[in-house]
């Protein structure tokens, strides 16, 4: 059998398996994608694509908030705008009880000196969104944010990636892992391949991966729910949320509006499928026409669920095996990962290239979930 | 969480679905069936309680006016029957979502008969979706509903018996054809022929079929044959047609209406939406669910009945929902194994012979070459606006399957939800990355299966939890 050498195999063909690549590629690394089915299968095909750094993790803002200045500049990046407009995003408070909670989360991260989340009143909220209910009281808002089009940012990281000459190999499902004087030796059915260095960023199936090269990390699996509507004109610029709901709702490019916010459905890694449950969703269409009563009569026209990894605290997994050597870890986002695409690429390759970043990542370390699996 | 609330939920009030409806109750099952329609009969028998009455139904044909004593038995038969009702969801532990008079529900059940018959083969070619355009099916439900009838002259292009009959009805009911162009191609009929002994069985369907060719002709009706390509053109609406027969003749018309049909395959985005496996069928160019001989699915306790199962016609239909009823008496006890097997028998005999005539019928009226490789300037996905061309360029580059054509380009994206375009799809990826269709497959389905509101989702959620 024929091995193909690289110097880094990027097991996953999602968005972030891609944006490592695409860096990696750009530091003179020869890579090659190993993608199971085909690049953006599971979750990175099933993305809202909202990007946000409204309400991060205090941990994440750092890094969110270079991410974001990368998606300013996408098409310098990936060749195209990826769809992407800084139109805004709002996290909504419909009571007073929920606007001092923003208050408060306003106040903190200004004391950590950051400044990109404002607090705004009922005028301005509907100076912003005049399509929204009335009882709404206030937000924060991040003018910054936005959202950009799935398709077209798997696409333009797909043709990045491409030209730079790195070779995806769709169809190609990690098998067996074995170690061979300093490389590992990836089976993948009929091809073989070899490497000194490999990413992890298997998505929904990291955990699995992991445990191939002897690094168990626990992970749970999502299947968060999306519903989309017919077109409609123009009603809503930015992306909204709401407190004390699973609401995220906006208005794509071609009018239709995209509403998520996290309600579950239910994941099978075995069958690698996930199933609507319209029970549930329909809190989300109710979310939805609590705060626009104008879309009750909105006709839905698909729904779908996408499944990825998720992590006891909720961050993602970024930073080397400290079981297997040359293994780099970067999955578990848990729901929010869309927007740190282009940065954690950026960080997969300092930390292959030099061996660390000067990124702030102590937060994702592999570590922290493996030390503690024996209280869990 | 799950409940049930009926033995056996039936999707479809058409021949296969009120079959399996009076078969079931026959045998003490709880029976609900839904329907889109506002009364029973499907396709066929669209709106058969009210026309039977009227001078309509003569025109429209015995076969049509058969249905009526089917609805008074299914009426009568004490299944629950919801009309107007749309089915848009089915969970694999048979949980089927409805809406009706704008509110969601949730109706559980021991087994399920899909009976959601057939669609007209998408067909496109430059124009289809001009204004004046429009399926001979669409045309023949206005006249059963409406007893409408085209202003002016109506060119029909197309094949099959629908074509053939619907301008038979046309004519009774006043209606004027400008021309028929019959796209059936050539040396179609010595296809055809190779199955005659077995149609022979079907005389008197051969005998019908060709009653109405002998109508078409004394009426006097003009006939283009060998049609292989078409064009509709016109600025804001249907101005002029454009043919070519596949000798190379070609003709340029002035036309209003133009109504076009190329057959009809099985409606299976149910079967897909449940995962039910499904096979590619060479014989009537579509993909059918995979059925044992009662119509049970690869998923067990969902049944396909009907022209949903392999076109086959209203009378295999009824057929095959009653012995899709029957299985699923036995299975839940209300039919012995030996009782089941006695009551199927005469209805597996029959089923065989109602199915005689479809090999003759599938070769002699097989698609055309247009129909599966649109210039690329045409539509192929009305919903998107996403050209044939477009997804030609697309599947040539990196070898895309359906899932992934749809996310680059947006096609089967929109409000049909890929009936309009799968097909056409499936055939450009075959072509342009020379595999076969029946490996290329469908679109994922993704629910719902019908247009539901956010206002109708939402009032699930206002109900109490039962």
């Amino acid at each position: 059998m024929i091995v193909e050498t690289f110097d880094v195999a990027v097991i996953g063909g999602g968005l972030h398996g891609l944006s490592a690549a695409l860096h990696l590629a750009r530091a003179r690394r020869r890579v090659v994608v190993l993608e199971r089915r085909w690049t953006g299968r599971h979750a990175s095909g099933a993305t809202a694509a909202g990007v946000r750094t409204l309400n991060r993790d205090i941990a994440e803002i750092p890094i969110s908030l270079e991410a974001m200045e990368m998606w300013h500049r996408i098409g310098a990046i990936v060749g195209d705008d990826c769809g992407f407009h800084a139109r805004g995003q709002l996290r909504i408070a419909e009571s007073d009880e929920h606007m001092s909670a923003l208050r408060q989360r306003e106040a903190r991260i200004r004391a950590l000196g950051y400044s990109h989340e404002e607090l705004i009143d009922a005028a301005e909220l509907r100076r912003l969104v005049p399509a929204l209910s009335r009882h709404c009281v206030g937000a924060l808002v991040a003018r910054r944010d936005g959202a950009a089009d799935p398709h077209r940012t798997l696409l333009a990281f797909r043709r990045a990636c491409e030209a730079a000459g790195i070779l995806l190999a769709e169809g190609c499902g990690v098998e067996r892992v074995k170690r061979v004087s300093g490389d590992w030796l990836l089976a993948c059915g009929s091809r073989s391949f070899r490497a000194p260095v490999v990413v992890n960023a298997a998505g929904a199936w990291a955990a699995r991966t992991a445990t191939l090269f002897g690094d168990p990390i626990p992970l749970a699996v999502r299947a968060s729910m999306m519903i989309v509507t017919e077109r409609l004109a123009p009603v809503l610029d930015p992306v909204v949320s709401v407190v004390g709901r699973a609401l995220s709702f906006k208005q794509s490019d071609q009018g239709t509006l995209v509403i998520g916010g996290g309600l579950q459905g239910a994941a099978d890694l075995e069958r690698e499928t996930s199933t609507v449950d319209f029970t549930q969703l329909a809190k989300g269409a109710r979310a939805a026409s609590d705060l626009f009563p104008a879309v009750r009569g909105v006709r839905i026209a698909r729904c779908w669920t996408g499944i990825e990894a998720e992590t006891r605290d909720h961050l993602p997994v970024i930073g080397a095996s400290a079981r297997a050597p040359g293994l780099f870890h970067a999955f578990g986002f848990s729901g929010h990962g869309f927007q740190l695409v282009p940065v954690v690429g950026a960080i997969a390759a300092d930390i292959v290239t030099t061996g660390t970043t000067t990124r702030a990542v102590a937060a994702f370390t592999p570590e922290r979930l493996a030390s503690t699996r024996a209280a869990a | 969480m799950t409940r049930t609330d009926t033995d056996l939920f039936i999707v479809g009030a058409g021949p296969a679905g009120m079959a399996a409806a009076v078969t079931a109750r026959r045998h003490g099952l709880s029976v609900r069936v839904v329907d889109d329609q506002p009364a029973p009969g499907g396709q066929i028998w669209r709106a058969i309680e009210t026309v039977a009455a009227t001078p309509c139904a003569a025109r429209l044909g015995a076969a049509y006016q058969a249905g009526a004593a089917r609805a008074v038995a299914f009426r009568s038969c004490g299944a629950v029957y919801e009309p107007h009702s749309q089915v848009w969801q089915i969970e694999p532990a048979l949980q089927a979502f409805i809406t009706s008079s704008g509110r969601a529900k949730k109706i559980g059940a021991k087994a399920i008969i899909l009976a959601t018959g057939a669609q007209e083969r998408p067909a496109p070619f430059p124009g289809w979706t001009l204004p004046g355009v429009m399926t001979v099916g669409a045309a023949q439900i206005l006249l059963k509903t409406a007893d409408s009838i085209p202003e002016k002259p109506v060119w029909i292009a197309g094949c099959g018996p629908l074509t053939l009959l619907y301008a038979t009805q046309l004519l009774a009911a006043g209606g004027r054809i400008a021309s028929l162009l019959d796209t059936t191609q050539r040396g179609r009929l010595g296809a055809a022929l190779r199955h005659l002994p077995k149609a022979l069985g079907r005389i008197g369907d051969l005998a019908k079929g060709l009653g109405w060719a002998v109508a078409l002709k004394r009426a006097g009706l003009p006939t283009v044959r060998h049609v292989s390509e078409l064009q509709a053109e016109g600025r804001q609406r249907l101005e002029r047609l454009r043919y070519r027969c596949e000798d190379g003749r070609s003709g340029e018309v002035s036309a209003d209406v133009l109504l076009v049909h190329e057959g009809v395959v099985p409606s299976i985005h149910m079967p897909l939406a449940l995962g039910c496996d499904v096979t590619w069928h060479a014989g009537q160019q579509c993909f059918v669910p995979v059925l044992d001989a009662w119509g049970e699915s690869s998923k067990q306790n969902v049944f396909v009945a009907g022209d949903g199962a392999g076109i086959g016609g209203a009378e295999a239909a009824e057929i095959r929902g009653r012995l899709a009823g029957l299985r699923v008496a036995s299975r839940l006890g209300a039919l012995s194994d030996a009782g089941v097997e006695q009551a199927a028998r005469p209805e597996r005999a029959a089923l065989s012979r109602a199915l005689a005539l479809r090999p003759f019928l599938d070769a002699l009226y097989a698609p055309r070459a247009q129909i599966f490789a649109p210039a690329d300037a045409t539509l192929a996905c009305r919903c998107e606006e996403v050209t044939s061309g477009e997804l030609r360029a697309r599947a040539a580059d990196g070898r895309p399957g359906m899932n992934q054509l749809k996310a680059f380009t947006r096609a089967g994206m929109g409000p049909c939800q890929g009936r309009q375009c799968a097909y056409t799809m499936a055939h450009i990826i075959a072509a342009a990355q020379q595999r076969p269709i029946a490996d290329v497959g469908l679109f994922r389905i993704r629910p719902p299966l019908k247009p539901v509101t956010l206002g109708e989702l939402a009032s699930l959620d206002e109900e109490p939890a039962a």
